[in-house]
């Protein structure tokens, strides 16, 4: 009965995802921390599945993060946008594309403002000429790239060389989904499930093999806070989240975590050391911590790509465990190499939390 | 009605995030900085919904208002669909046009915040930029973090970023006429005017505690009273 319920709300929250032709557009988080990520999902898009995603060099930051940290005004965030707006349609497309959930609920909420109220559009669009000398011309879709696996993630468990299973035994790996705040909670209709059951993650771990964990604490932040994170006094805020999070899902052991956001897996990831290094406490198995993983790594990995052309390196927790479950090959000792195998020396291994 | 509440007015945030509050305490009981800090969502709304400028000018100078995360849980929950996140960054707005965020420890932060990522934007074009984000700053970087910041280029090549170089790809360098023009928007919808204030104030508080710029950046950076939680 529940679960029928469930699968109504889901039902009512199926947002149309167009099947090719976009304009995408970066993250700065996802950029410098999970560089590999935006590289894994436009070779998968563009070489696995063939479809036209196309980049313009002169697009820029959509000032989404200094917008939530009050540090410009909303009018200068919505003509940035509309300038990434203008670039796309100079560009030729009209299904816009970003890897950033910050930018996503950026985008979403300009749009739904300026539908409610047609003024501010037009001031905008004064701004944007009156600055660029460009003309705003909307998107007639917007889509945030979990989207777009998530719409082909039956295509990818096709091609699939590795399941989100135990190799061993074949069991189902118990994944916690964690969406960005600000892909759904604003306005749930535009993302797939909506707020209440996002279904973007736990489509993409269904089709992939794996298994949803349900847990208390499922929809609550991260803690990025934004200013909450950039101001170190203020840090406390960040790391109590994820705290809660993780002490809310420890009893249903999770294999790893799986994000659409570029900011929650280094939260996730590196407060999770932080307490280990501050309490002795771990999350994972045999003193390792809980793997989190942006969706590109984990269609990579399904997809068979070497883990550390993912750049799984980057992350403070160690993948190995997971890696080992799903039976991925590696080379330890490629882990940190540079191009060609060059020496760049090995992060120093930390005290209370397993490295390798 | 009064001064306050006409600017706050003026604010499409207000504008969407306020309607009728019933006062159910649903946001607070979400509210993920409400469980941390001294912060109670549902009091800030009612306090501008009762315009009261004398009280709204009390929030003005106060923590309170700068202890909010933006995630915007709240708006999910409302049930009468309103925004308090929203109405916070109204506040917030106001709160440093009117120079009164000089008046709380967690108001100053601003400072911090629109140096930092004003600058990151209109240098790099970028809000966060790898060069900028360092291990001394942000030991909870770890020591990946720190590995990572002592090879930057060479990871970044590794990864199939093109940190600095022309054309399309991952931290590209952000071709000059696009950092014109992203100079340009701050000039006409007002984020230069905002970092121009910010930036005076702050040297005006730098002098008056006989700091640095940088010295003062660091105490904002760090500075805790010990007075915010919720504990
Ligand atoms: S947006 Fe602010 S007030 Fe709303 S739930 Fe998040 S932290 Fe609380
Ligand atoms: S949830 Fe909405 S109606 Fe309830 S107290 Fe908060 S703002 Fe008011």
């Amino acid at each position: 009965m529940i679960i029928e319920g469930k699968q109504k709300i889901w039902a009512d929250y199926q947002k149309e995802i167009p099947d090719d032709h976009y304009f995408y557009v970066r993250s700065c988080i996802r950029q410098s921390f999970f560089p590999a990520s935006e590289v894994v999902f436009l070779d998968i898009t563009r070489n696995k599945l063939g479809k036209d995603f196309f980049e313009n060099p002169y697009h820029t930051t959509c000032g989404g993060i200094a917008y939530h940290s009050d540090a410009i005004p909303q009018e200068t965030a919505m003509t940035i946008i509309a300038r990434q707006f203008a670039l796309m349609h100079e560009s030729g497309y009209e299904n816009y594309v970003c890897s950033c959930i910050t930018s996503f609920g950026c985008y979403t909420e300009t749009l739904e403002t300026w539908r409610e109220f047609p003024e501010l559009e037009a001031k905008i669009r004064q701004f944007l000429w009156d600055s660029c000398r460009k003309e705003l011309v909307k998107p007639k879709y917007l889509a945030h790239a979990s989207d777009i696996i998530y719409k082909f993630r039956n295509e990818i468990a096709a091609k699939a060389m590795f399941r989100l299973v135990e190799a061993k035994t074949g069991r189902p790996l118990r994944v916690v989904e964690h969406i960005g705040c600000h892909y759904a909670k604003m306005f749930p209709s535009k993302g797939v499930g909506g707020a209440e059951y996002p279904y973007v993650l736990a489509g993409m771990i269904e089709a992939w093999g794996g298994e949803v964990i349900d847990y208390p604490e499922r929809r609550q932040c991260c803690g990025f806070g934004f200013r909450q994170y950039f101001v170190q006094a203020n840090r406390g805020y960040s790391l109590s989240n994820t705290y809660k999070k993780f002490e809310s899902m420890e009893p249903y052991k999770p294999d790893f975590i799986i994000t659409n956001c570029p900011g929650c897996p280094y939260f996730l990831d590196r407060w999770q050391y932080v307490v280990a290094e501050q309490t002795g406490k771990t999350y994972g198995e045999n003193g390792f911590g809980i793997p989190v993983l942006t969706y590109e790594e984990v269609a990579g990995l399904v997809f068979g790509y070497n883990p550390w052309d993912l750049g799984l390196q980057l992350h403070q927790v160690a993948v190995e465990p997971l890696l080992d479950k799903m039976g991925i090959p590696y080379d330890p000792a490629m882990k940190y190499k540079g191009v060609n195998g060059k020496e760049l020396g090995t992060p120093a291994a930390p005290q209370n939390i397993r490295f390798k | 009605m009064g001064k306050y509440f006409d600017e706050l007015e003026k604010d499409y945030r207000i504008k969407e995030g306020l309607k009728a509050c019933m006062n159910c305490g649903v946001c607070t009981a979400v509210c993920p900085a409400a469980e941390f800090y001294k912060y109670n969502p549902k009091n800030i709304v009612n306090v501008v919904a009762r315009k009261d400028d004398a009280e709204i000018e009390e929030l003005l100078k106060s923590d309170t208002i700068w202890y909010c995360g933006e995630c915007m849980s709240c708006v999910t929950r409302c049930p009468r669909g309103n925004a308090p996140g929203l109405v916070v960054m109204a506040l917030r707005k106001l709160s440093m046009k009117t120079g009164l965020y000089l008046n709380s420890e967690k108001g100053r932060q601003q400072y911090v915040l629109v140096k930092d990522l004003c600058t990151n934007i209109l240098e790099h074009g970028y809000c966060i930029y790898p060069r900028n984000f360092d291990y001394a700053h942000h030991p909870e970087f770890g020591t990946v973090g720190e590995w990572t910041n002592n090879n930057l280029d060479e990871i970044h090549r590794r990864l199939g970023s093109n940190l600095d170089g022309d054309g399309p790809g991952g931290l590209r360098k952000i071709p000059q006429e696009s950092l014109d023009q992203l100079k340009k928007i701050f000039d006409v919808t007002g984020a230069t005017e905002l970092m121009d204030k910010i930036f005076a104030d702050a040297a005006d508080e730098a002098e008056k505690r006989g700091l640095s710029q940088d010295e003062y950046f660091e105490e904002v950076y760090h500075a805790d009273n010990g007075h915010h939680l919720n504990q």
